[in-house]
């Protein structure tokens, strides 16, 4: 698999903390990479990195060869496309309005709701399940209507990448699933999927390529089948567990063992 | 929701029913009160005759060179402090961190007050004096809140406490000055249109007119900033140098309207709030800010000549007195806001 976007020798902190140190990581393009790790082990600020949000310390990530901080905003914005954990939405705004804002980066003074635009936030709408719900302001629905909504604004921007930081959190089990098939979807019509997913059963079955990370340290990748096993979920987790074939798919299931929590 | 949509080659734009309507009824009540404004003076003029004046008549004078200039600069001024306190309600979030109540009217009094006592208190002294006074109390209170970010109760806290510093200095710089100064500077500090003319507000019309339109091309980015910066930036909004701009659009819009009319509060505070309200569109809109903004100087202004007339009041003390109101109710409601 071939790579556009890549990390090189990162180097990424917050003030005098060092997050992650000489980081290299390919993203395999067209797949989908699910970065899995415990809390506050960097997978966040490596998605932020990528997406500009936290200038490296050292090193580079870049798009085509070329260094993501040498492409002019806009342009960036419309290759990669990112959820972060909590958006805030503006006051009364409804979900049509909302989608409309990925649009921004296909916008222009006077071009502000194209037929493109006006096509593509229908589809994102659709395609998140928020399509009945276009005229609701965002603030009354519940948690998992609001994630969707998130969800549709990003597809509405139309990006070849998609980097979503932990997208299925507030969604119950049905949407969770949902949203993955639909990310799984995306791929196959040849996006770039990089999700930060927080549960591992979910990652081993969805993702093409796993990231495991611990203390700023990739620790393995490669697809789930040849890297996810007892000994790589106590080296990342600590968690003692078994790893048998999920009964559906086949791909690595963890199954913890009794006090694994102690 | 209804929405008019229009394309045409290159263009296309969407605009919500609501919107139109609203905006259509606003520029109704703005000709009403503008009218109003021409008419009644010493002697009321009958809208034939304000018609007459306009169109270059004999014996429009009166209106044409003293009620026009005052008219035009309510209108105008009122729209630049809708603006600039939409501006900075967007950036700080918060529907009290408009310039008037975090202290950059005070501060571009403050450099309005320095030029004249100071210097001879020429209109270019007097703009660039407001300006400067403006930016500096800006940044003072950016530095001072910084930290807590551009965004939330800590930064309209300490603009207000920058503010009460700055107008406890206003008062001992009028104290301090000769006689004269004094006395025309008292009747400025609530914030006054008495008196305007022409050769006062021609190079404020054009400083505005021109921050004005550099609003209009970055009004969607504003808009877009409103999703937080993480989805700003991402979405290809520059956030530091679009918030640049737009503070010093701000600054510039509220400064240049202090230079020539003094402080007058409260109209950039709740201007862009009941604009939001009538339009109820999404975050803090512009164009109902500045329409709300206009319609309430140049109301205030009307209410400000009749009260006592003959004796006109400074157009502040009336803004000041709805607003105070406003403002109580507000802080109300902030504070128990979780």
């Amino acid at each position: 698999m071939t790579a556009r976007l890549t990390a090189r020798e990162l180097t990424l902190r917050y003030g005098d903390r060092v997050v992650s140190a000489r980081l290299t990581l390919d993203v395999p393009d067209g797949a989908f990479t699910a970065i899995v790790g415990p809390n506050a082990c960097g997978k966040s600020t490596l998605l932020r990195a990528f997406v500009r949000l936290l200038k490296p310390a050292d090193g580079q990530v870049t798009l085509d060869d070329r260094d993501v901080t040498a492409y002019p905003t806009k342009a960036l914005a419309r290759s990669l496309g990112f959820l972060p954990q909590d958006p805030v939405a503006p006051e009364d705004i409804r979900v049509r309005q909302l989608v409309a804002r990925g649009r921004f980066p296909h916008q222009s003074l006077l071009s502000t709701w194209s037929a493109a635009d006006e096509d593509a936030v229908t589809a994102a709408m659709e395609a998140a399940g928020v399509e009945d719900l276009a005229d609701r302001p965002v603030h009354q629905l519940s948690g998992g209507q609001r994630q969707r909504t998130w969800i549709a604004v990003v597809l509405a921007q139309d990006t070849p990448y998609l980097l979503l930081d932990e997208p299925t959190s507030f969604l119950d089990i049905t949407h969770q699933y949902q949203l993955l098939e639909l990310l799984g979807g995306l791929r196959d019509q040849g996006r770039t999927v990089i999700a930060v997913l927080h549960d591992i059963n979910q990652a081993c079955r969805y993702a093409d390529h796993l990231v495991a990370m611990k203390e700023g340290r990739i620790v393995a990748e490669g697809a789930a089948a040849d890297i996810v096993d007892a000994v790589l979920l106590k080296e990342v987790f600590e968690l003692p567990c078994v790893v048998v074939p999920d009964p559906v798919t086949g791909t690595p299931m963890v199954v913890p063992l009794p006090g694994a929590s102690s | 929701m209804s929405a008019l949509v229009l394309r045409g080659g290159p263009v296309s734009v969407r605009v919500e029913r609501r919107t139109v309507v609203l905006t259509a009824v606003l520029l109704t009540l703005i000709a009403g009160v503008g009218l109003l404004g021409l008419s009644y003076g010493a002697t009321w003029s009958s809208p034939a005759k304000v018609f007459d004046a306009l169109s270059g008549g004999r014996g429009g004078v009166v209106i044409r060179e003293w009620r026009l200039p005052r008219v035009a600069a309510a209108l105008l001024f009122g729209a630049a402090l809708g603006i600039a306190g939409a501006i900075f309600q967007n950036i700080t979030r918060n529907p009290m961190g408009s310039p008037d109540i975090i202290g950059l009217d005070a501060g571009a009094y403050t450099g309005a007050l320095v030029a004249i006592t100071v210097l001879s208190g020429t209109s270019v002294q007097l703009a660039v004096g407001s300006v400067l006074g403006g930016a500096v109390a800006a940044a003072a209170v950016y530095l001072l809140s910084l930290g807590g970010g551009l965004s939330g109760l800590r930064l309209v806290v300490i603009g207000i406490a920058v503010n009460a510093i700055l107008m406890a200095l206003n008062s001992w710089i009028v104290l301090r000055a000769d006689l004269e100064v004094a006395i025309a500077a008292v009747g400025w500090s609530a914030g006054s249109l008495n008196g305007v003319d022409w050769s006062d507000v021609r190079l404020p019309f054009g400083i505005i007119g021109l921050l004005l339109v550099a609003m209009v091309v970055r009004s969607q980015a504003l808009h877009q900033d409103a999703l937080g910066t993480e989805l700003a930036v991402t979405t290809g909004v520059g956030v530091d140098r679009l918030r640049l701009q737009l503070v010093v659009i701000g600054v510039g819009l509220t400064a240049t309207v202090t230079a020539v009319a003094g402080p007058i509060a409260f109209i950039a505070l709740a201007a862009p709030q009941i604009g939001r309200r009538l339009a109820k569109a999404p975050g803090v809109p512009l164009l109902p800010a500045a329409l709300t903004g206009a319609l309430l100087l140049q109301g205030a202004d009307l209410v400000a000549q009749m009260l006592l007339a003959p004796v006109s009041l400074p157009v502040g003390v009336v803004t000041t007195a709805i607003g105070g109101c406003y403002l109580i109710w507000l802080l109300t409601k902030e504070v128990r806001r979780p």
